[in-house]
């Protein structure tokens, strides 16, 4: 459904995305991970034809975005990370625009827009301005606009960013829904990597715009190939630690270690031993948290929130 | 079809956004009436030109000058689409530049025929109180001065938006906007006339496209033209359409 071939961009000195190559089939859904400024967003706004490549090509739908970004823009949805829609229109009014641009005829864009409204538990609010809804509606709202003309492939930016625990759960419980229901293929980032686990059939973890890690949730889990012991100790012995067989890899940030281990429940009592004077000791199976920490050896959500200040310089740059 | 919807999308919504801030309406027809009432009242008690009144005079003046300054500053609308992400809503929409920018010169256009239509009023106010005399308003010259009004908005708008789509702020947007319609309005001939200009005012007053603007609505409302109704409609016209053109153009260019 979606063909990326060395699919680069370049932003002066930046290299935002880097000889990308990567195929998403139909009806999966799709995440892309990744810290802040790895070229995610920049990745999705080539895609959705917004930004032209430095060099490469992709093709959405079986078309090219770089030659026919009309015939492109007609097969996709999108839902921006920031909110794209009017404040000062109504919820209708909004879906009532989209309908429009997309060319759709009264009849249709009416059925459509009572659809995709109760889809969204929205009906009751959609004479409200936009302005007077919270985040989370103003979400449903976007996402409602972005499925009302049955596009082919969905293109999901942060889609959850910024919500309360509980709509966050409601948003991907409904892209879950639609992805299964109308077999689209959505394509996702967000840094939520539990949600990410949950819900995608395969994820794609970027770093410094190149593609480090490609596989199901499951797969790239194993590759950790042990459970992940996070220990706080003063002046840990690492030496110690290395030497036992069980122990796989270690990362040491300051006080916290962070070990893999092979047999956590059996080998803990002698990690315990080797270390140190442990603070507290944590003991879990691997999460994409970890298989991200692995590849790009720091956690997703160490520095400033996602379109944070590095991301935001370069879409400041593609801007003049 | 779609391209005529997608037309329709941004004039739709823009039409909707005009309806809501009402202070819009009310703020811009506010400084030509000052103009009018004040500065003509206060110059018109010793000056009156052409036969008429200084007030009656500047009354076509007055309709032109609203035009450019509302149609001009509508370009920043654009500018709080892009700050506000609505924008990118629309550059992934399935229409075309052109269709887009074509949608918001008609939306432009339309809030400031409104603002004339209400200026038309006042005027009629004034004339049923005397102080304007010599003003004909009827169907006929009314529908006709809309029309050219339309052609200079159309004009204007797309100097707007132009500006409009290469600037990143508001403040951008305002500085250069005000740096274009000053000289613009006062160039225009809109408080004097054009008949006895000194040797360095006449090639910049003739370059002036909205000169010609004033000239056919003085024409129509006054009778008191200084070209050829002709010639003013097709400069107007050829230059709005130029306009148009390289609007479309930017808009092909302009990023989000």
């Amino acid at each position: 459904m979606i063909e990326m071939k060395n699919l680069t961009k370049r932003y002066k000195k930046i290299v935002a995305v880097d000889n990308i190559s990567l195929d998403i089939k139909e009806g999966e859904i799709f995440g892309l991970l990744g810290p802040n400024g790895a070229g995610k967003t920049t990745t999705l706004l080539m895609l959705t034809t917004l930004v032209k490549p430095t060099s490469g090509q992709a093709t959405v739908c079986g078309i090219s975005v770089t030659k026919k970004p009309d015939a492109v823009r007609r097969c996709i949805g999108i839902v921006f990370q920031d909110p794209s829609s009017d404040d000062i229109l109504t919820g209708y009014e909004n879906l009532k625009l989209h309908g429009l641009l997309y060319g759709m005829p009264a009849k249709l864009r009416e059925e459509r827009i009572k659809d995709v409204l109760a889809l969204v538990e929205m009906t009751k609010r959609k004479d409200d301005l936009v302005k007077k809804y919270s985040g989370g509606m103003r979400r449903r709202l976007e996402l409602a606009r972005g499925l009302m003309h049955h596009p082919k492939v969905l293109f999901l930016d942060e889609p959850t960013l910024g919500l309360d625990p509980q709509s966050r759960e409601h948003t991907w419980k409904y892209i879950g829904k639609l992805a299964r229901e109308k077999n689209i293929t959505v394509i996702i980032t967000t840094h939520y990597m539990e949600e990410a686990d949950k819900l995608c059939d395969r994820v794609a973890i970027i770093d410094a715009g190149k593609i480090v890690a490609l596989g199901t949730p499951a797969e790239l889990k194993k590759i950790i190939g042990g459970d992940v012991v996070t220990l706080k100790v003063k002046n840990p012995n690492l030496s110690r630690v290395r030497k036992l067989k069980y122990v796989k890899k270690v990362v040491r940030k300051g006080d916290v270690l962070s070990l893999t281990v092979a047999d956590a429940s059996g080998s803990l009592p002698s990690i315990l031993k080797a270390v140190g004077k442990v603070e507290y000791v944590e003991v879990h199976s691997p999460t994409l948290e970890d298989v991200f920490i692995h590849y790009t050896g720091k956690g997703i959500r160490e520095d400033s929130p996602e379109g944070g200040f590095f991301e935001r310089m370069i879409h400041q740059r593609a801007k003049r | 079809m779609s391209e005529l919807m997608g037309i329709y999308a941004i004039w739709y919504r823009e039409f909707k956004v005009f309806l809501r801030e009402r202070s819009r309406v009310i703020g811009s027809i506010v400084t030509p009436i000052m103009w009018l009432v004040v500065f003509g009242g206060g110059l018109g008690s010793s000056v009156s030109i052409s036969g008429v009144g200084y007030q009656t005079f500047i009354f076509p003046g007055i309709l032109i000058m609203s035009v450019i300054f509302s149609s001009i500053f509508f370009g920043v609308y654009i500018v709080w689409d892009r700050k506000i992400d609505f924008l990118k809503e629309v550059l992934v929409a399935p229409i075309t530049r052109t269709s887009m920018f074509i949608g918001k010169v008609l939306g432009g256009a339309t809030d400031s025929l409104i603002q004339s239509v209400l200026l038309l009023g006042v005027g009629v106010l004034l004339i049923g109180t005397g102080t304007i005399a010599g003003v004909t308003l009827n169907a006929f010259t009314v529908l006709a001065t809309l029309g050219i009004l339309f052609i200079a908005t159309v004009g204007a708008v797309s100097i707007g938006l132009i500006i409009g789509s290469v600037m990143e702020s508001p403040q951008g947007f305002q500085l250069v906007g005000s740096f274009l319609i000053f000289p613009l309005f006062f160039l225009s001939g809109a408080l004097f006339p054009i008949d006895n200009l000194p040797a360095w005012l006449a090639p910049l007053n003739a370059m002036d496209p909205f000169t010609y603007s004033v000239d056919a609505v003085r024409g129509v409302l006054i009778g008191a033209n200084h070209f050829s109704l002709f010639l003013d409609l097709t400069i107007s016209s050829v230059f709005s359409i130029a306009m148009i053109f390289i609007g479309s153009y930017a808009f092909k260019k302009m990023k989000i």
